[in-house]
């Protein structure tokens, strides 16, 4: 009923459709430019009418090959739009293929198939949905720009990822259709940032960059999870979102490339007693501690260098080069030398960006030096910017091995080549004093070469070399002179003109020889030659006119009737300052002076001395010009923005972002907001930094008011906040996300722990603080292995209570292995496991391990929320022995922070199965609440929640395999009696819970 | 990011035009045939042309220029990627990238692309996935599909473009089930005029053939791991498992895939005495010399197999670019056959198998152009060769195994090396 219905419609919207086009042909037939036969273009239009599928299927297979060939087939238009719902799915592709094509042209008839699309979104099969919404908003057609809006608002929100996907990159042709509607488009990318599929984080990210690449607020909440999902991003995806993220570094943090130590290769040795120096400054000056998140980025990029995607290995090493501490930049090497193993396209991108890098970074390169060896069956472009990198790389240790190689490259049958190598080798001369003078001797040889490109080039790079050092060189110059006869490139010639004009005075004899052979040849040279004639003349003329004075007039007049203006031009300037009469001027006097005076010699140097001003790997490098479209890479900015916009927790964000917004609007000081937020919500833990965030405010404000007006942002702000209250209930478990940066700081930051510029981002998360300082430090190590029974080998482990940085599931481990023999223990490494469906995260093998020595390694083990033993082998070279690690319930936890009414909101929902407790009469001196803490908390992994009340004490924790909330209350009764409570649909576990608390709290 | 597509031929025509979003017309490609009538050499266009509103960005495979045409920034590296990227896609399907077997296929071609990219961005590119969304062209299916109506393109979307092995198909079935690996090394090599080896370095390859059942998930393993310090790999191996235990684990795609690459070198970066050295197969025994004033020049070239382990060489080629004064060459070969191209001053020699015994020798005289001066250059020679049943680098796989399924696949793994860029400089 309903498909009948619609068909109808769709034909007779077509028997219009069909009548537009016959006029059009009409028209075309008069006109008669289009490239295929009517008879032909008839014949398709009757297939299309046919009933048979097949014979369709023919004439849109056909009509494709007619675009494909770059032929106009629109006319057709009216015939296709009409099986734009056939059921035939191949059919129905080619169509919009077509329609694609051509809906521009034809707008009106276009409309005519949007109701098919329409429908089509709403079909169950996603496949079907997401081409509906790829070929509809392909249709580049005004009037349906609100339908597209609806479309792609819809989608966004659609079950299948796939879909998902599609909207993203619909947002950018609905961008490129109607730039107005940007906001809302934003509004859109907002919520697919937002998204946990790996699939759309690619394309959503792409929809970022070109639609509001200004917008990284948007980024700041998306930040850990991008960095997290990288991996498992599709490759392009990949690429694309390590750009935006390079970039997104560039605003975020600070500095790693320490102050002093410019970003300079003259620095080696400073950059290689890093550490020593690094000791030096930090008494000095404030020490540089890594972000927690910067660290995370370049931790999860840096697997990427082994994708096959050269894309990839490109953008990490990019990523490396503009975000990494100047140490760390030499892990890309390896990688990018790799990759000019692949084709030649490739080799030519990546050696371009490696002669900026070598530049900068000869160390980087310099071990590597073979690979950038010529081949003779290289490409001209590659072969010379192997020779740039060469050149570059050369050092006093290299110089003899790189002008050996040189030397075969002169002789090259590719003489562009031959001529590149000899700039190279100038340029070698001039930046290594030592071998100066070898190289000028060598290329004084090559001037004697057949070849006139190689002598051409030869004395232009002598000339620059002379000019560097012309004390004693006036043999050279000589010898120049006698091969002048037989040197017939312009560019020769003109150089050595010059050089003995300048030097006239070390070759006095020589020179006015030279300038009467050329007053005979003057007429017959070249342009550029000309100039230098007079140039010669003129020197000669002011240094030893009695033997030349002639000459030069008659030079002079030769020049003054030459058909091209600028000789004409110099000679008339030249007479006028060289010879007096009355009427030159005061120029006359300093004639000698102006054209006498030293020259400042040419500096040699490399083409791509400047290109880094490009972000390495983009178009605008590569072309070394700023491409449209191109984003500048801002500078670190000196003081950090505040980190804890990419906290994602449910309540502190907003709350910090409301300061923030208050701060903007009201533009006080942070004091202030301080207070109107602690009104607003008291048991806020927001006092937050009292020193930095002042400045963080300000910078803030500065972004405002680039970036978008402060109105703007703060109606942005306020809508996220609520958005994420919408959103995330019931909340993901905040551990998983918090825990990249507790893990981050403990892990690679230790010191991040000493009051610093960080102090006030860990007031403002007080329950974080407390597990990362641990100060209850329940660092009880159990035996694993006896040095009995492991031969030697023995180990111990400890919970560190932290969450485990590969699997947010699994609970970290750290297991001590000592060398209690006095052989040394080698190839240390977990063997098997079971049960079986344990997962576990091995430590890194020990390669070898010294008797007495000892060594700590940390695994991940997914207990399932389970006190189920994890048992497995542990192994060296020789043995295996089976271990076995039973956990603690206390340890399967991590704590977790809320206040007080969430608290109270969450046991709420636990009652009833979910609630445990018991009465307990407490040990003598555990009634006070900081013992009564310490003994709880050391017991479990579980964050104090701060309350109003004396008596009752809160724990709040999740399960760190499933993130089930863990809820305990202890309430103080009269004498020592106390309650304690245990909230969790973790049944099991709670009664464990209740026995263990019951234990600790009990027991002396 | 990507615009529009054209595949231009050797002769300079555009035989296939694809557009992503708006029309750009043909004759943007005008900047490109400058560039292209401006190299000496096909290969020596360059990659990235700018143009007054557009980039070009080329790749040159088969004889065939495909030329992107960029708008704005982008990573030119993408590009490149993703334009060699469907070629290989092109070859997978059509067995050969060629300007006839596109035209023949222009339908597929045009649904490939038009899978491949959305709005200019890479959408599917993984072979898996593609061709369960279009079917490869094969006769009997065009003949089944005339004659019955049905089609080449798939109507649900692939599992795998959702899942977490987006690179391998669902419910895949053999009658036998097998796996096959390929350790293919390119061996690229210079060596100077002395005999001394110059750089040295090892490209090597695992190719696969998998044809097996289900989801199996394989590990394989290594005699000699440490080998492979500078890898890439396929999506499927689990990076983690190889930093930690130095074993491929990985659920493998359907069909034939490139499991993993590396690169062994002669260069810093080897602990000492570890393989310091890439072992040279074969040795060239030469002498080229042209002298002044003789319009006669000597040429006289010796092979003979190196380091082989035992292993015959074969399928030698030897090429070499002689000077332009070069007239003709008057030679003599012990086996083989050989030719010199008068125009390009090419000489190869077909060798053929080395017979350790009776080495092969190519002997005799060129002539030069009376009256022109020495050649500066002596020409620099181009060896290929084969050998099978050997890795040179020394890399043996110690076992496989399969996990996950319960039938006993047919395993087999095999050698082979051959010479990369092999160039001996006289």
């Amino acid at each position: 009923g309903v498909s009948g219905s619609l068909q109808h419609e769709l034909c007779s919207a077509d028997g219009s459709a069909a009548r537009q086009g016959d006029e059009r042909e009409e028209g075309l037939r008069e006109t008669a430019m289009y490239g295929c036969g009517f008879s032909a273009n008839d014949e398709l239009k009757e297939m299309l009418e046919s009933n048979k599928e097949s014979l369709k299927l023919e004439a849109m297979k056909r009509i494709i090959g007619l675009i494909a060939k770059g032929k106009n087939a629109s006319e057709l238009f009216p015939a296709v739009v009409k099986n734009v719902a056939n059921k035939n799915i191949e059919l129905k592709k080619l169509v919009y293929v077509y329609l694609v094509r051509y809906a521009e042209e034809q707008q009106d008839l276009a409309l005519l198939s949007i109701s098919t699309f329409q429908r089509a979104l709403k079909d169950p099969n996603q496949l079907i949905r997401a081409s509906a919404l790829r070929v509809l908003s392909s249709i580049r057609v005004p009037i349906i720009v609100p339908i597209m809006m609806l479309a792609i608002k819809e989608s966004a929100s659609d079950m299948s990822p796939y879909v998902r996907k599609t909207s993203a990159h619909a947002i950018q042709k609905l961008y490129s259709l109607d730039p107005e509607q940007r906001e809302h488009l934003i509004e859109v990318i907002e919520k697919l940032l937002k998204d946990k599929s790996t699939l759309v984080a690619g394309s959503v990210v792409m929809a970022f960059e070109e639609v509001c690449p200004d917008r990284i607020d948007l980024i700041h909440k998306n930040y850990r999870k991008l960095c997290n999902l990288l991996v498992d991003v599709e490759e392009w995806g990949q690429v694309v979102i390590i750009s935006m993220l390079t970039r997104y570094a560039r605003t975020q943090f600070t500095s790693p490339w320490q102050e002093g130590v410019s970003f300079d290769e003259n620095n080696e040795k400073a950059f290689y007693d890093s550490d020593s120096e690094e000791k030096r400054d930090e008494t000095e000056t404030k020490p540089y501690m890594m972000d927690p998140d910067h660290r995370l980025l370049l931790r999860n990029t840096k697997p990427l260098l082994q994708s096959r995607n050269t894309a990839v290995v490109m953008a990490v090493a990019q990523l490396y080069w503009h975000l990494a501490p100047t140490h760390e930049v030499s892990a890309v090497t390896k990688s990018l030398v790799r990759l000019l193993r692949s084709h030649r396209e490739v080799q030519y991108v990546v050696l371009q960006n490696i002669a900026t890098m070598s530049i900068q970074r000869k160390g980087m390169f310099e071990p590597y030096m073979k690979s950038f060896y010529v081949r003779s069956t290289d490409p001209t472009h590659i072969k010379t910017l192997k020779l740039e990198i060469l050149t570059n790389l050369a050092n006093e240790a290299n110089i003899s091995t790189i002008l050996r190689e040189f030397q075969t490259y002169v002789k090259s049958q590719d003489k562009a080549f031959a001529a590149a190598t000899i700039q190279a080798i100038g340029r070698c001369a001039t930046n290594i004093s030592e071998v100066t003078d070898t190289c000028l001797n060598g290329l004084v040889l090559l001037l004697s070469n057949r070849d006139e490109t190689v002598v051409a080039e030869s004395v232009v790079v002598i000339k620059k070399l002379l000019q560097t050092q012309p004390t004693q060189h006036s043999e050279i110059i000589k010898h120049m002179a006698k091969l002048f006869d037989k040197i017939t490139v312009a560019m020769a010639r003109a150089s050595i003109l010059w050089l003995i004009g300048e030097y006239c005075e070390r070759v006095p004899k020589i020179a006015p020889d030279v300038l009467r052979k050329m007053a005979k040849s003057f007429t017959s040279e070249e342009d550029i030659v000309k100039l230098q004639i007079v140039n010669l003349a003129a020197k000669l003329y002011l240094t030893n006119s009695k033997q030349t004075k002639l000459l030069t007039q008659y030079i002079l007049n030769l020049g003054k009737y030459d058909q091209n203006y600028d000789i004409r031009d110099r000679t008339r300037f030249i007479r006028q300052l060289i010879v007096p009469n009355e009427k030159s001027g005061a120029l006359s006097k300093y004639a000698r002076r102006i054209l006498l005076a030293p020259k400042p010699a040419p500096l040699l140097q490399s083409a791509f001395k400047d290109r880094d001003r490009y972000q390495l790997g983009t178009l605008s490098h590569s072309l070394n010009l700023k491409a449209s479209g191109y984003q500048e890479l801002s500078d670190w900015p000196a003081v950090a923005p505040d980190q804890s916009v990419r906290n994602v927790e449910v309540i502190e964000p907003c709350q910090f972002v409301y300061t923030l917004n208050l701060c903007v609007v009201s533009g006080s000081g942070s004091e202030e907001s301080d207070e109107e937020t602690s009104d607003e919500s008291p048991k806020s833990s927001s006092q937050s930094g009292e020193g930095s965030s002042e400045s963080e405010t300000d910078q803030k404000k500065e972004k405002n008011k680039k970036n978008t007006d402060s109105k703007a942002k703060s109606k942005a702000v306020n809508r996220y906040a609520v958005d994420h209250l919408g959103v995330l209930r019931p909340p993901p478990p905040p551990t998983h996300t918090r825990c990249w940066m507790l893990s981050g700081l403990a892990v690679s930051e230790p010191l991040a722990l000493t009051p610093g510029p960080e102090a006030g981002f860990m007031t403002s998360h007080p329950s974080s603080l407390q597990v990362t300082v641990q100060p209850f430090g329940p660092v009880k190590s159990h035996e694993l292995l006896h040095h009995m029974s492991g031969k030697g080998l023995s180990a111990r482990y400890h919970f560190p209570r932290q969450p485990f940085l590969y699997q947010p599931s699994m609970v970290q481990l750290q297991i001590t292995l000592t060398n209690a023999s006095d052989q040394p223990l080698e190839g240390i490494h977990l063997g098997e496991h079971s049960p079986a469906s344990l997962t576990l995260h091995r430590f890194s093998p020990v390669e070898r391990l010294e008797p007495q020595a000892s060594v700590t390694v940390s695994m991940g083990i997914d207990f399932n929320d389970s006190t189920q033993a994890a048992n497995f082998q542990l192994c060296t070279k020789e043995a295996e022995f089976s271990v076995s690690i039973q956990p603690a319930v206390g340890e399967l936890l991590l704590p977790a922070s809320l206040t007080q009414a969430d608290f109270e909101k969450e046991q709420g929902k636990l009652l009833g199965m979910n609630e445990t407790s018991a009465t307990i009469t407490m040990a003598e001196g555990h009634c006070s609440s900081a013992v009564l803490n310490k003994q709880v908390r050391s017991m479990a992994n579980l964050g104090e929640v701060i309350t109003g009340h004396n008596n009752t004490h809160r724990f709040a924790g999740r399960t760190v395999s499933s993130g089930a909330l863990v809820l305990v209350t202890v309430e103080k009764r009269e004498a020592a009696d106390a309650t304690i409570t245990v909230n969790t649909d973790k049944s099991v576990m709670a009664s464990m819970l209740l026995r263990d608390l019951k234990q600790a709290l009990a027991s002396a | 990011m990507i615009h529009s597509l054209f595949l231009v031929n050797s002769s300079g025509d555009i035989f296939l035009e694809k557009h992503w979003k708006s029309v750009v017309s043909r004759s943007v490609c005008d900047y490109f045939f400058e560039a292209q009538e401006r190299a000496t050499e096909p290969e020596n266009v360059p990659p990235v042309i700018p143009t007054p509103h557009h980039y070009l960005i080329s790749v040159l495979r088969h004889r065939i220029y495909f030329v992107a045409v960029i708008q704005s920034e982008v990573p030119p590296l993408f590009v490149i990627e993703f334009l060699h990227r469907v070629v290989d896609t092109f070859q997978d399907y059509f067995g050969v990238c060629t300007e006839a077997a596109i035209k023949d296929n222009v339908v597929v071609v045009y649904e490939l692309l038009e899978e491949m990219l959305d709005n200019g961005f890479p959408l599917a590119t993984e072979s898996n996935i593609l061709k369960e969304l279009i079917k490869p062209p094969t006769i009997l299916r065009t003949m089944v599909n005339t004659i019955t109506g049905s089609t080449n393109v798939g109507e649900q979307l692939p599992t795998g473009q959702l899942s977490v092995v987006p690179w391998r198909r669902t419910g895949v079935k053999y009658t036998n089930n097998e796996a096959y690996f390929d350790v293919v090394e390119e061996i690229d090599v210079i060596i100077d005029k002395s005999g001394s080896t110059i750089t040295a370095e090892i490209q090597g390859v695992i190719d696969a053939c998998v044809k097996l059942t289900g989801m199996p998930d394989l590990t394989l393993s290594f005699m000699n791991p440490r080998l492979l310090d500078d890898v890439s790999f396929h999506p499927c191996v689990r990076f983690k498992r190889w930093e930690a235990e130095r074993i491929l684990s990985f659920i493998p795609p359907d069909g034939n895939f490139r499991l993993l690459s590396y690169h062994v070198s002669s260069q810093n970066g080897y602990p000492v005495g570890y393989r310091s050295l890439v072992a040279i197969p074969v040795y060239v025994k030469h002498n080229i010399t042209f002298r002044e004033g003789s319009s006669q020049g000597r040429f006289d070239l010796t092979l003979g197999p190196k380091q082989t382990m035992g292993k015959g060489v074969e399928a030698v080629l030897v090429s070499s670019q002689l000077p332009r004064g070069v007239l003709n060459a008057n030679l003599s070969a012990s086996q083989g056959t050989y030719t010199f191209d008068p125009v390009t001053k090419m000489l190869t020699w077909d060798v053929g198998k080395i017979n350790p015994q009776k080495l092969p020798s190519l002997k005799g005289s060129m002539s030069l152009q009376a009256g022109a001066s020495k050649p500066d250059e002596n020409p620099s020679i181009n060896i290929q060769f084969k050998i099978q049943q050997m890795a040179i680098s020394g890399l043996k796989v110690n076992r496989l195994d399969m996990y996950g399924e319960k039938y006993k696949p047919f395993k087999g793994i095999k050698y082979m090396t051959k010479a990369g860029k092999f160039q001996v400089r006289t």
